[in-house]
C-alpha cells in the first residue's frame, strides 16, 4: 500500500480526481450537442501550444490554454460561417494543430520523448504548481457547467429554441468551446492531449446507457469519469511493481471497459424500451378473434403488455392480443 | 380578435435572402391579438422563413418585422414568445427526460442561477397537462412517439406562458389521435386568448380553430383571407413550381398543372395577389 504514499503519487490522485469530474462534465455538453470528437480536436490544436511553450521556455500548460482557448473560439467561428464544409475546416485546423507542434518541438531542440509526456499524460510528474492549477481549472469548468446547466442544456439541445427563448446563444456555444478547451488542457497531464476526449466522453457514453434524464446522466458521467482516472492511476501503480505500466492507457482503458460492461445492459433497457412504445392508437381494421387461446394474458404472464390507445395489447408470437369480453382479438 | 384587438405582429415590406438568394419577398402582413391564423402553402413555399423572420431566426434584408408594437432588432420581451421549431424529434445526444425539455421552456422567465421556483414547476405541470403527458414526465423523451415529443416541443414553448406562439408543422407526420390531443391543446390555448400562428401543409383536425388563413407560394404571400375549405390544399396555390404535391399523378413536372376546381374568388385573384404586399384580406373569400 505504501506507493500510494508517496508525495508524488498523492499528487497524482489529487489531479486525477479532479480532471475525472471535469472531463466527462463539459463532455456531456459536447455529446448533447453531437461534437463528440471536439474534444480530440481541441487535443490536437493544444499540442502546438505545447510546443510553443517548450520553445519559448514558458509553462507548457499555460502556452497550451492559450492555443486551446484559441483554437475553441475558431472552431465556433468556423461552424457558424461556413455552414456547409465545417467539418473539412476543423479537420484542417486539427491537422495543422499538431503538425505544427511536432515541427516546433524540433526547432526548439527538444526530443520527442518531452512532447510524448504531454501526448500520453505523465501524471506521476505533475508538479506541484501543476496540481494547483488542474485543481482551480476543473473547478472553475465543474462550477460553470453546472451552475449554467438550465442554459448550456437549453443550447445544446435545441439552438433555435434556445435563440428564440432569448438566450444569446453564440456566446454559450463559445463557452463550451472554451470550457473544452481548459479541460483538455487540464486533462492532458493526466490522460495526454490524444486520448484526452476518450475520458471527455467515454464515461458519457457509458453513462447513458442506462439513464433517462440529462441530469443523472450528467451525475453519472462525473463518478465514472473519477472512478476511471483514480482507478486507472491506482491500477497502473501497483501494476507498475512489474510492468512498465503508463497511468493514461490504463485510464482509458478502465473507462472503456466501463462502457463495455455496461453497453449490454444498456441494450437491453432499450430493447424493453422499444417492446415498450406504444402503437399507434387507431382502431383495428375489424373484429378478428384469435385461434383457441388457452392462456390468460396478464401484468405477470411473460408478453409484454405495450399501450394501444384506451387499452394494451399483449404480444404473443408476433400477434398482438387485445382482450375482448371473454376472449382475445387480433390488433 | 376584432378588428380593434391590437396588432401583436405586423410585418412590412419583409424580405429574406439565403446565401445570397432571394426566399422571401414583399411579405406585409398583421396578426392581432387573440387570433389563430393558418399559414399554409407547398414545400419550399417560405413557410418557415416566414415564421424564422418573425421570431428572429432569420434577418430581413428588407422591411421590418415587429412583435409587440417593438421592432424584432432590440426585441427584449422573449417571455411573450413560445416558438415550437419545425423538428421530427425532441431528442439530442444525451438522453433527457420529458420534465427536464419541458422545463427549458422556462428559462425565458428565469434569471441565472436562480433555480426552478414554485410558479415554475406549476407551469410546467399546466403545461404538460394541456398536451396530456403529465404522466410521462419522468420518462426519457426517446421512449415516446414522434407525436408524442411533438407535444412535448409545445409544452416546451408553453412552459414559458407565452401570449403569442409560433408553431412550424407541429401535425407534421403526427397519427390522428395525437393530431386531435393537439387540436384540444390549442384550443385551450385559444380559450385563453393566446394569438397562435401556425404553419400547417394539411389543418386536420385544426381546421376548426382557424380565424384565417394566410398562403404562400414561392416566397410570397399569395393569399390572405377566410379559412380555406379542406379540398382547399388541391388548389393551384399549394401546388410547388418545380416539384408537385404528393397527391398528383406522377411526373409532369413540365406540363402546365391543372388546377382542381375551387370556388371563384380564390381561384380568380391567386395569381394576381402574387405581390402579397398585404392589401389587407382580400377578394379571398367568394
Ligand atoms: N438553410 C437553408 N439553406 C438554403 N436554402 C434554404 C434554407 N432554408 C430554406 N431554404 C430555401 O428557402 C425556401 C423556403 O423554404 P422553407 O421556408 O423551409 O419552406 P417551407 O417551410 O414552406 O417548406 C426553399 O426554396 C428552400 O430551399
Ligand atoms: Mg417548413
Amino acid at each position: 500500500m505504501d506507493i500510494l504514499g508517496y508525495d508524488f503519487m498523492i499528487r497524482a490522485m489529487l489531479a486525477a480526481v479532479f480532471t475525472g469530474l471535469a472531463a466527462p462534465t463539459v463532455g456531456t455538453y459536447l455529446v448533447q450537442r453531437r461534437l463528440a470528437l471536439m474534444g480530440d480536436g481541441l487535443g490536437h490544436v493544444a499540442v502546438t501550444g505545447v510546443a510553443l511553450g517548450l520553445l519559448t521556455g514558458s509553462s507548457p500548460t499555460w502556452t497550451a490554454i492559450v492555443v486551446a482557448v484559441l483554437g475553441a473560439v475558431l472552431v465556433e467561428v468556423i461552424r457558424v460561417q461556413g455552414h456547409t464544409n465545417g467539418d473539412v475546416a476543423l479537420a484542417l485546423l486539427f491537422y495543422g494543430g499538431i503538425a505544427g507542434g511536432v515541427l516546433i518541438t524540433g526547432i526548439a531542440g527538444q526530443s520527442a520523448a518531452r512532447l510524448q509526456e504531454f501526448l500520453f499524460g505523465s501524471i506521476t510528474s505533475i508538479s506541484v504548481s501543476d496540481v494547483w492549477a488542474t485543481m482551480a481549472l476543473a473547478t472553475l469548468v465543474v462550477v460553470i457547467c453546472v451552475g449554467l446547466m438550465p442554459q448550456l442544456f437549453a443550447v445544446a439541445q435545441d439552438q433555435e429554441f434556445a435563440r428564440v427563448a432569448g438566450l444569446n446563444v453564440q456566446a454559450y456555444n463559445v463557452l463550451v468551446a472554451v470550457l473544452a478547451a481548459v479541460t483538455v488542457t487540464v486533462a492532458m497531464r493526466t490522460v495526454g492531449l490524444l486520448l484526452v476526449s476518450a475520458l471527455m466522453v467515454v464515461p458519457v457514453a457509458t453513462a447513458q446507457q442506462v439513464t433517462r434524464s440529462f441530469r443523472t446522466t450528467l451525475a453519472l458521467a462525473m463518478g465514472l469519469g473519477v472512478a476511471a482516472s483514480l482507478g486507472g492511476l491506482v491500477v497502473s501503480a501497483f501494476a507498475s511493481y512489474q510492468w512498465r505500466v503508463a497511468p493514461g492507457p490504463t485510464i482509458v482503458l478502465l473507462a472503456l471497459a466501463g462502457f463495455a460492461v455496461t453497453w449490454p445492459i444498456g441494450a437491453v433497457l432499450r430493447r424493453r424500451a422499444r417492446l415498450r412504445t406504444p402503437f399507434v392508437a387507431e382502431p383495428p381494421l375489424g373484429h378478428e378473434v384469435t385461434d383457441e387461446h388457452p392462456h390468460v394474458h396478464g401484468d405477470d404472464c411473460g408478453h409484454p403488455a405495450v399501450e394501444h390507445g384506451d387499452h394494451v395489447d399483449y404480444i404473443h408470437d408476433g400477434h398482438r392480443h387485445a382482450a375482448h369480453g371473454g376472449h382475445y382479438d387480433e390488433h | 380578435m376584432s378588428m380593434t384587438s391590437p396588432t401583436v405582429v405586423t410585418v412590412d415590406g419583409a424580405a429574406v435572402a439565403i446565401a445570397g438568394r432571394p426566399v422571401l419577398r414583399g411579405i406585409s402582413m398583421e396578426v392581432r391579438q387573440g387570433e389563430f391564423v393558418a399559414l399554409m402553402g407547398a414545400n419550399g413555399s417560405g413557410k418557415s422563413t416566414l415564421v424564422r423572420a418573425m421570431t428572429g431566426l432569420r434577418p430581413l434584408t428588407a422591411g421590418s418585422v415587429h412583435l409587440f408594437g417593438e421592432d424584432l432588432d432590440g426585441f427584449h420581451q422573449w417571455q411573450r414568445i413560445g416558438f415550437v421549431p419545425q423538428r421530427a424529434t425532441a431528442a439530442s445526444g444525451v438522453p433527457a427526460s420529458v420534465w427536464e425539455v419541458v422545463a427549458s421552456g422556462r428559462l425565458t422567465r428565469r434569471r441565472w442561477l436562480r433555480p426552478l421556483l414554485g410558479p415554475d414547476r406549476a407551469a410546467i405541470r399546466a403545461a404538460l397537462e394541456v398536451v396530456g403527458l403529465a404522466d410521462r414526465a419522468r420518462d426519457g423523451v426517446t421512449a415516446l412517439s414522434g407525436g408524442q415529443q411533438q407535444r412535448v416541443l409545445i409544452a416546451r414553448a408553453l412552459a414559458g406562458e407565452p401570449e403569442l406562439l409560433f408553431l412550424d408543422e407541429p401535425t407534421a407526420g403526427v397519427d390522428l389521435p395525437n393530431q386531435e390531443a393537439l387540436a384540444r391543446a390549442l384550443g385551450v390555448l385559444k380559450d385563453r386568448g393566446a394569438t397562435i400562428v401556425l404553419v400547417a401543409h394539411d389543418l386536420g383536425p385544426l381546421a376548426p380553430l382557424v380565424d384565417r388563413a394566410l398562403v404562400m407560394r414561392d416566397g410570397r404571400l399569395a393569399y390572405d383571407g377566410a379559412p380555406l375549405a379542406d379540398d382547399a390544399v388541391h388548389h393551384p396555390l399549394f401546388l410547388e413550381s418545380h416539384s408537385h404535391h404528393h397527391h398528383e399523378a406522377p411526373r409532369h413536372d413540365h406540363a402546365p398543372h391543372v388546377a382542381a376546381p375551387l370556388d371563384g374568388g380564390v381561384g380568380g385573384t391567386a395569381s394576381g395577389l402574387g405581390t402579397g404586399n398585404g392589401s389587407g384580406r382580400p377578394d379571398g373569400r367568394a
